[in-house]
């Protein structure tokens, strides 16, 4: 068999050269690999729910094994998704392993793009896989969006109706745009079937492709590598790809599979059954996005309500915080190799990786823009948070507004102060620790000793 | 024999003076308890209790039983607590209360008359949006809190909806919608959480902390463990 397609494709001395393939052995390289197993598992699940997802906003009477909802008019998506939860077999706990899939994979992916950031693998030659990453990254959150709004729920759709605002506040054009993508005004009988195309089609086919170009640039570019002894720019110190690299990306496959196998089995996830049918007058509160979104959310519910009127034109209190921000605050994301060139004048090709300490001022940023997403992804469950700590929500948006200006630029600067010292100190923050040891005295208090 | 038919009757004439023996110590009781907030004839005091005239006897024993009263911090929110009175004391509370102006009786309930589905609507659409979808209390601003269900019996559950204390508002429900919506939050009580361990119910937030701090470090740990820092040496 082996030998047949040999004969016919020849790819003997491409295969040979292919399993000795040298694969960096730290633990930080695999990030990015628990997203790619995500996306597959989405890819399964996703399939298996589309069998029974029915993208259609006509109105039927729910007559499942749910008992509050029996009797009630709902959308043939909603019942759809009630059928996969409650009668198909192995429905429910293929939604939930999916739901959590996407949670997982959109977290893994950021987390594989910080290290990609600190490090700065992402410079010369890797720009263009930085932009294909993040425009995958782009493209998860829209997937995130769409899958979250088609179960037809109250919460989705409460979700959708924010989104077509933002749509609706850009200046001069939204409302066209809006109208154009919604097919009318909201809500209309069209947005669920147009949301399911982008769903399981146009946005995974682009997701499949950029990931075959990710992953074909990182196999021509090979991987990068932190600096150590051997390790040089023109070489790459691991393990070959047959058997040890082959093995252990199994081995995580398998352990992201049963985490989310077990997530989707054991913990309740998305009980659309509670939020209840959409209905274009009701709002349940607490409404959240998944937690991707969060940090818009945030934005929408810190910002004032300002409605400045710029050349004739009011501009929506929504434009700002949804549109505006998220868009420079992408665009800044998006061009950062380019942008730290400029800033650097360092043009030259990197294969040895930067340790966070020797970049201060890169990891300074990173860490602020981080915590300026922390702060407005908590600000998004500001009305949780109150109620958990027992606090008036209004001083909860008080604080937050005074952290999204002070925590940011504060944490930025401490991150600057500790990779100095790091630096200047060449000691690994995780090594030896702080050369004291605390000691208990007779009296029964401490007493801090050098250690031996 | 004598002995007997003399404590007969004198049970007897106890039994028979008192309802206005209960009026009494209700009077009593709530002089002692209540009246340093709410006043001696129960018209309220400025900045420490609302006045009760009109309050009803719904308002008074859904307090009273959830133990938000007696209070000890005016102004701070009512929370459900246990109740200090006895059933005795309750009763003889709530129609001293009663007896102090108009205000809505106690509501008759009976949940098993009520029908889930439509007790599904109308809760979505009134109570949820400070309950939350399901039931687990949310913040409503100003200060307060909408509490959860979970503990809620279904008699002080009609009281909160007649007589609408702390921020919630007064709803007029007809018995037949009470009852519906009661029927549907005992389901919420009593049924199993389809799907495994109900996190808080309350949608995305829990689910984003579940997926991050569960989820992913989860991966991330068994990888630092697994894999670690990298033993390959340049060769």
């Amino acid at each position: 068999m082996i030998r047949y397609v040999e004969s016919r494709l020849g790819l003997d001395s491409w295969g040979r050269r292919a399993l000795r393939k040298v694969f960096p052995d730290h633990w930080s390289f695999l990030i990015g690999e628990i997203a790619l197993f995500c996306f597959i598992i989405l890819v399964a699940t996703g399939t298996f729910l589309t069998l029974f997802y029915r993208p259609d906003a006509a109105v039927v009477t729910y007559e499942g094994p749910y008992e509050p909802l029996r009797g009630q008019e709902v959308s043939a998506a909603f019942d759809s998704v009630m059928r996969l939860s409650f009668e198909v077999r192995a429905g429910l706990v293929m939604r939930q392993i999916h739901h959590w899939a996407a949670l997982v994979f959109v977290a893994s992916t950021v987390v594989h793009m910080c290290r990609v950031f600190f490090t700065g693998a992402f410079r010369r030659p890797r720009e263009l896989n930085w932009i294909v990453g993040f425009t995958m990254l782009m493209l998860a959150l829209g997937l995130g969006f769409t899958g979250y709004s088609l179960p037809d729920d109250l919460l989705s759709g409460t979700g959708l109706r924010i989104g077509y605002s933002a749509l609706i506040s850009i200046p001069f054009a939204g409302p066209y745009i809006a109208s154009l993508a919604f097919g009318g005004e909201f809500p209309t009988e069209n947005v669920i079937s147009r949301l399911f195309v982008l769903h399981v089609m146009l946005l995974p086919g682009l997701t499949i492709a950029l990931l075959g170009a990710h992953l074909a640039i990182l196999w021509r570019q090979k991987h990068t590598q932190y600096r150590g002894p051997g390790r040089s720019e023109s070489n790459v110190v691991g393990k070959g790809l047959w058997p040890y690299q082959a093995l252990l990306s199994l081995g995580v496959m398998a352990l992201t599979a049963a985490v989310l196998a077990l997530m989707g089995g054991l913990v309740q996830i998305n009980p659309i059954w509670l939020y209840g049918p959409f209905d274009a007058t009701t709002v349940s509160a607490p409404s959240q996005p998944d937690w991707y979104m969060g940090w818009l959310d945030g934005a929408t519910r810190l910002f004032p309500p300002w409605e400045p009127t710029v050349f004739g034109v009011t501009i929506p209190s929504m434009f700002l915080p949804a549109v505006l921000l998220p868009g420079l605050f992408f665009t800044v994301v998006a061009l950062w190799p380019f942008i730290e060139r400029r800033l650097t004048n360092d043009a030259a090709e990197h294969h040895l990786l930067d340790s966070p300490r020797d970049e201060p001022g890169r990891t300074a940023l990173g860490v602020a823009g981080l915590l300026f997403f922390t702060v407005l992804t908590l600000a998004g469950g500001n009305d949780l948070i109150a109620l958990t700590l027992d606090i008036q929500v209004e001083s909860m948006t008080r604080f937050f507004r005074l952290a999204m200006f002070v925590v940011p630029p504060v944490g930025g600067a401490l991150a600057y102060r500790i990779c100095r010292q790091l630096r200047d100190s060449r000691e690994h923050p995780l090594g030896r620790g702080s050369g004291v040891v605390l000691r208990r005295t007779e009296q029964g208090g401490f007493e801090e000793v050098p250690r031996s | 024999m004598l002995l007997r038919s003399l404590l007969a009757a004198v049970v007897t004439t106890i039994a028979l003076a008192a309802p206005s023996l209960a009026q009494q110590s209700g009077r009593e009781l709530y002089e002692r308890r209540c009246a340093s907030c709410h006043g001696p004839d129960g018209a309220g005091r400025e900045g420490l209790g609302p006045s009760l005239t009109g309050a009803g006897a719904a308002a008074a024993d859904y307090q009273l039983r959830t133990g938000r009263m007696p209070l000890q911090n005016p102004q701070a929110q009512a929370v459900r607590k246990p109740s200090v009175f006895s059933e005795e004391e309750t009763r003889l509370l709530v129609s001293f209360v009663a007896s102090l102006g108009e205000g809505p009786p106690i509501p008759s309930v009976d949940p098993g008359a009520g029908d889930l589905s439509s007790g599904q609507s109308l809760f979505i659409a009134n109570c949820a949006a400070c309950h939350g979808a399901g039931g687990n209390g949310g913040a409503v601003g100003n200060n307060a809190a909408a509490p959860s269900l979970y503990a809620s019996e279904p008699q002080t559950m009609a009281e909160a909806m007649v007589s609408g204390p702390g921020q919630m508002p007064v709803f007029g429900f007809s018995e037949q919608e009470r009852n519906d919506i009661i029927a549907f939050i005992s389901y919420l009580q009593t049924s199993e959480a389809p799907g495994g361990i109900d996190i808080g119910g309350t949608g995305p937030v829990p689910e984003g902390f579940v997926g991050w701090f569960f989820g992913l470090t989860g991966l991330v740990m068994v990888l630092v463990l697994l894999v670690g820092t990298g033993s390959s040496r340049a060769r």
